[in-house]
C-alpha cells in the first residue's frame, strides 16, 4: 500500500459506528503477503511487531522454562554447564532486545498512538517501516550469533570476558546495534508525531496519559540508546581491530565499559516501563468508570523520570571500585526516582478509590501491575541503599527485584494493553471467563517464581550459578514449580487469543467505554483510521459513554456529547 | 515554510496523505533530522567521553603522541570540509530560488570537496600504518620507541619520529604515567621526554574517532550524491527543497564533528 492509496479506503459511513469485519477495514485493505510486506499503515507495522515479538517472547520463556528446570537440583539436571550460560544470557538478551523494549511502544504503541491522536498515521510511515526491519535484521543476527556460538558473557556483555570470549559476540553485539537504531527511530517517528500531528483542540494537557508514557519513552530512547550504539561499536573494534579502550592489558579501562554500557541501560529500564505506565493510566480511568486522579501529576511524572533516568546509572557499580563520593550521589539521585513512581501509584489508587471498579481482563492485569511494581520498586530502594547493595549485589535478590518490575511491571502493563485494544485490533473479543483465569494463573504464578527468589537472595544465593548449595534446594523447587504455573497461564493466553481470532463474538467499536479517540472509529479500525473527526477534547469524560445492550458495547451519548471539534 | 504553504495542498505531489499541509509536513521532516542529529552527536558522545576520560587520566600520552599526527594536512582538511559547508549552505540557498544550474553545481562541488578530504585522510592514515602507529595490539611503531602495553616504561630521550620542528614541545615528564596497574612514577629523567606507556591508547581513539567521522562523510556524501541525481532531474525548486535542506543538516553536523575533533587531536599543548 502507499499513501497514496489512502483516499480509496473510505469505508461505508456507518462502519465507524460499531465492527467493520464484514466489511473494508485494515486486515483486509489490501490482500496478499506482499501487502502486508511492504505496508506504510502504522496498524499493520503495529501488527507484524506484534507477532514477532511475541514470537521472540516465547522463545526467551521456553529458556527460562528450561533454565528453571535445570535449578530444580543443586547438580546437573537437564544441561551442561556451558550450555546454561549460554541460555541465561540468551533468555535475558532475547526478553530485553527483543521483546521488552520494543513491546509496548513499537506494538501497542504503533498501533495505538495515531488512532489517538485522530490522525491517519505517525509522521514518517516509511521509517515506521523500516524500523520493523531493522527489528528483523537484528534478531536474525542474534540468531545467527545463536547458531554459530552461542554468547555465554551475560546479556551485560560485560568486558574484558566479551572481549576474549569464543563465543559469537560480534554477531549478538552487531544485532544490538541494529535493534538500538530501530528503537531510536520507533521514539524519533513518536516524537515528531505527537509534536506536530496533535489535531486542533488535542493540547498537550489533553493528550492521553499514554501518549505521555510513549513520549517519555521515546525522548530516553533518542537520547540514551545511541550511546550504548557507539559502546557495542567498541566492544566490536576492540574485538575485531584490538582496539584495547577497554582492555586493562592494552592501558584501557573495562570499568569506563560498565559506565558506557549502564548509561544507555539505566534508562532502558525506563523505556521498558514508562510505556506500560502509560497503560496503566488508561486502563485504571476506563475500567474505574472514573475520570483519571491527577492527570498533571501523572503526565508530568513520566517526563520527571525520563529527566531522572539519565542521572542514575552509577548504582549498578556500587562494587566495582567507583569512587565512595560518587556511590553516594548515585545512591542519593537513585531514590529521588521512587518520587515520581510513587506519584503515579498513589493517583492510580485514588483513580480507583470511589469509582465502581469493572474487574475485567485488562484491569486484572492493571492491579497485578499495582502490587507487583509495588514490590518491585520498593526493593529497589534496598538496591539502591549502598550499604545493603553490598550484601544484595549479584544475588538473587537482584534477579527477583528486577523481574518483578520488568515483569511484574512491564509485561503486566503489555497483557493489560494487549487485553485491552485486541478487540479494537481485531475487531473480535476473546473469552473473559478463560482471560481472567489466565490472569490469576499468571498473577500467582509469577509470584510463587520471584518472591521465593527473593527469600535466597536475600540469604545468600548469588545469581548466574549453574551449582548451589544444597541449603537452596526448597526455594529454587518452589521458584521451579511457579514458572511452570507461569508458564500454564501464559499457554493459556495464546490458546483463547489464537482462538479469538477465528471464533471471537465480533467486538463493537466501543467495548469498555473508554473516552480516547480509538474507541470512536470501527473495530478493527478502516484503512484511514476515521471516516469522520473523532473527538478529542476531554481524553477522560466517561460520562458521555452509556452502555447500549444492543451494541453490548458503549455508545456516544448524544445529549452528553458537545459537538466534534469543540473545544 | 511560506513558499510551500502558498499553493493548495490538493495539487502537490510532494505532500504525504497523512499531513495535513505542507508546512506541516516540512516542519515534521525538519524537527525529525534535528533529533536524528541528536543521536549522531550522543553517537560520538561516547568517544568524546572516552577521549575527556582517558586525556584527564593520561594527560602524557596525548602531549606525547599528538605530535606523530600531521598538523598540516589536518589543517587543510579542517578548510576543505568548512568550505563544503559553505557550498552546501549555497546549494540549499539555490534550491530555494530555483536556480537550477547553481543547484547542482553546487552540490557536486560539496561532494568534491568530500572526496578531497577523504583523500587527505587517506594520506594521512597510510603514514600511520607505515609507521606501525596503530590502535591497541597493533601498535609497533618503527621509528625507535620500544613502547609497548607490557613493557615497563623505559625513558627513550630520541623520539626519532617526531617531526621537524616540533622536536621538544613536549612537558617533561614530571608526573608518572598513572596506569591501571598502579605503576609506581618512574620518570627519573626530568630533562629528557620520556616515552610514555600505552601510547597506543591516543590511536585508538584517534582512529575510532576520525574512522566514524569517515564514514559519516561517506554516508553524507552518497546522500548528497543521491540529492544530485534528484536536483538534476529538476525535482527541487521554491516550492519543494525538503531533502536538499534537511541533507544539509546532516552535512553541516559532519563538518561540525570535525572541527572538534581537529583541535582534540591534533593541537594539543
Amino acid at each position: 500500500m502507499t499513501p497514496q492509496d489512502a483516499t480509496h479506503g473510505q469505508g461505508a459511513p456507518a462502519a465507524s459506528a460499531e465492527n467493520a469485519l464484514g466489511g473494508d477495514h485494515y486486515l483486509n485493505h489490501g490482500r496478499g503477503v506482499w501487502s502486508w510486506l511492504t505496508t506504510l499503515d502504522h496498524k499493520r507495522i503495529g501488527v507484524m511487531y506484534l507477532v514477532s515479538i511475541l514470537a521472540a517472547f516465547l522463545l526467551g520463556g521456553v529458556f527460562a522454562l528450561l533454565l528453571r528446570t535445570e535449578l530444580l537440583t543443586p547438580q546437573q539436571t537437564i544441561m551442561k554447564a556451558d550450555t546454561y550460560n549460554q541460555m541465561f544470557t540468551l533468555h535475558g538478551a532475547v526478553m530485553i532486545f527483543l521483546f521488552i523494549i520494543p513491546g509496548i511502544p513499537a506494538a501497542l504503541g504503533n498501533f495505538v498512538l495515531p488512532l489517538m491522536l485522530g490522525a491517519k498515521d505517525v509522521a514518517f510511515p516509511r521509517l515506521n517501516l523500516a524500523s520493523y526491519y531493522m527489528w528483523v535484521a537484528g534478531a536474525l543476527f542474534a540468531l545467527i550469533s545463536m547458531i554459530t556460538g552461542a554468547v555465554d558473557t551475560g546479556w551485560t556483555f560485560y568486558t574484558p570476558y566479551s572481549t576474549t570470549t569464543s563465543a559469537s559476540v560480534i554477531s549478538m553485539v552487531f544485532g544490538a546495534f541494529i535493534l538500538g537504531f530501530s528503537s531510536i527511530f520507533t521514539g524519533l517517528n513518536f516524537v515528531v508525531t505527537i509534536h506536530k500531528m496533535r489535531p486542533p483542540g488535542m493540547t498537550w494537557c489533553r493528550m492521553p496519559l499514554f501518549l505521555w508514557g510513549l513520549y517519555g519513552t521515546a525522548i530516553i530512547q533518542i537520547l540514551a540508546t545511541p550511546v550504548l550504539g557507539i559502546t557495542l561499536l567498541l566492544i566490536i573494534a576492540e574485538r575485531v581491530l584490538g582496539v584495547g579502550i577497554f582492555d586493562p592489558a592494552l592501558g584501557g579501562d573495562p570499568v569506563l565499559f560498565q559506565h558506557f554500557f549502564w548509561f544507555y541501560s539505566h534508562p532502558a529500564v525506563y523505556i521498558m516501563i514508562l510505556p506500560a505506565m502509560g497503560v496503566i493510566s488508561e486502563l485504571m480511568a476506563t475500567f474505574s468508570r472514573k475520570r483519571i486522579f491527577g492527570y498533571t501529576a501523572i503526565a508530568s511524572s513520566s517526563i520527571a523520570i525520563a529527566v531522572i533516568s539519565f542521572l542514575v546509572w552509577g548504582h549498578h557499580m556500587f562494587v566495582s571500585g567507583q569512587s565512595n563520593l560518587a556511590g553516594m550521589i548515585f545512591s542519593f539521585l537513585t531514590f529521588l526516582v521512587a518520587i515520581p513512581s510513587a506519584i503515579k501509584v498513589f493517583n492510580w489508587t485514588a483513580t480507583m478509590y470511589k469509582g465502581s471498579v469493572w474487574l475485567a481482563t485488562p484491569m486484572l492485569y492493571a492491579l497485578s501491575f499495582l502490587f507487583l511494581f509495588g514490590i518491585g520498586g520498593l526493593t529497589g530502594l534496598f538496591l539502591g541503599a549502598l550499604a545493603t547493595d553490598v550484601h544484595l549485589h549479584d544475588t538473587y535478590f537482584v534477579v527477583a527485584h528486577f523481574h518483578y518490575v520488568m515483569f511484574g511491571g512491564t509485561v503486566m502493563g503489555f497483557l493489560g494493553g494487549l487485553h485491552y485494544w485486541w478487540p479494537k485490533m481485531f475487531g473480535r473479543t476473546y473469552s473473559e471467563r478463560w482471560g481472567r483465569l489466565a490472569a490469576l494463573l499468571i498473577f500467582l504464578g509469577f509470584n510463587i517464581t520471584f518472591f521465593s527468589q527473593f527469600v535466597m537472595g536475600s540469604q545468600g544465593m548469588p545469581r548466574r550459578y549453574y551449582n548451589y548449595l544444597p541449603e537452596f534446594t526448597a526455594y529454587h523447587v518452589v521458584s521451579t514449580l511457579g514458572s511452570y504455573l507461569l508458564g500454564l497461564g501464559f499457554l493459556i493466553v495464546m490458546i483463547y487469543l489464537i482462538h479469538s481470532l477465528a471464533r471471537g463474538r465480533p467486538a463493537p467499536a466501543n467495548p469498555w467505554g473508554a473516552a480516547t479517540a480509538e474507541w470512536q472509529t470501527a473495530s478493527p479500525p478502516p484503512h484511514d483510521n476515521f471516516t469522520s473527526d473523532p473527538m478529542v477534547d476531554d481524553p477522560y469524560d466517561l460520562e458521555r459513554w452509556r452502555w447500549d445492550d444492543r451494541l453490548s458495547g458503549y455508545r456516544l451519548d448524544a445529549a452528553a456529547a458537545r459537538p466534534a471539534g469543540a473545544v | 515554510m511560506n513558499l510551500a504553504s502558498s499553493h493548495g495542498e490538493a495539487h502537490d505531489p510532494h505532500l504525504a496523505h497523512h499531513f495535513p499541509d505542507a508546512p506541516t509536513q516540512f516542519e515534521a521532516g525538519k524537527l525529525g533530522m534535528w533529533i536524528f542529529l541528536a543521536t549522531e552527536i550522543l553517537l560520538f558522545g561516547g568517544l568524546f567521553c572516552a577521549y575527556a576520560v582517558y586525556r584527564a587520566n593520561h594527560p602524557e600520552i596525548f602531549m606525547y603522541a599528538h605530535q606523530f599526527l600531521d598538523k598540516v594536512l589536518g589543517g587543510v582538511n579542517t578548510a576543505v570540509l568548512i568550505i563544503s559547508s559553505l557550498t552546501m549552505a549555497w546549494a540549499v540557498r539555490a534550491a530555494q530560488l530555483g536556480h537550477q544550474r547553481a543547484l547542482v553545481r553546487l552540490l557536486s562541488a560539496t561532494i568534491a570537496l568530500g572526496f578531497v578530504f577523504l583523500g587527505i585522510k587517506y594520506v594521512e592514515y597510510e603514514h600511520k600504518w607505515k609507521e606501525g602507529l596503530l590502535p591497541g595490539t597493533r601498535y609497533t611503531p618503527t621509528a625507535g620507541e620500544s613502547v609497548s602495553a607490557t613493557a615497563p616504561a623505559a625513558p627513550d630521550p630520541a623520539p626519532a619520529a617526531v617531526p621537524a620542528g616540533e622536536a621538544s614541545s613536549i612537558a617533561h615528564a614530571a608526573r608518572g604515567p598513572a596506569g591501571l596497574a598502579g605503576e609506581p612514577a618512574d620518570s627519573q629523567s626530568p630533562a629528557a621526554p620520556a616515552v610514555p606507556r600505552n601510547v597506543q591508547i591516543f590511536f585508538g581513539i584517534y582512529f575510532t574517532m576520525t574512522g566514524l567521522h569517515g564514514l559519516h562523510v561517506i554516508a553524507g556524501m552518497i546522500t548528497l550524491m543521491w540529492i544530485l541525481r534528484r536536483a538534476v532531474q529538476g525535482e527541487f525548486g521554491p516550492r519543494y527543497f525538503t531533502p536538499v535542506d534537511l541533507a544539509g543538516l546532516y552535512w553541516h553536523l559532519v563538518d561540525l564533528i570535525w572541527i572538534y575533533l581537529f583541535p582534540l587531536l591534533y593541537l594539543i599543548h
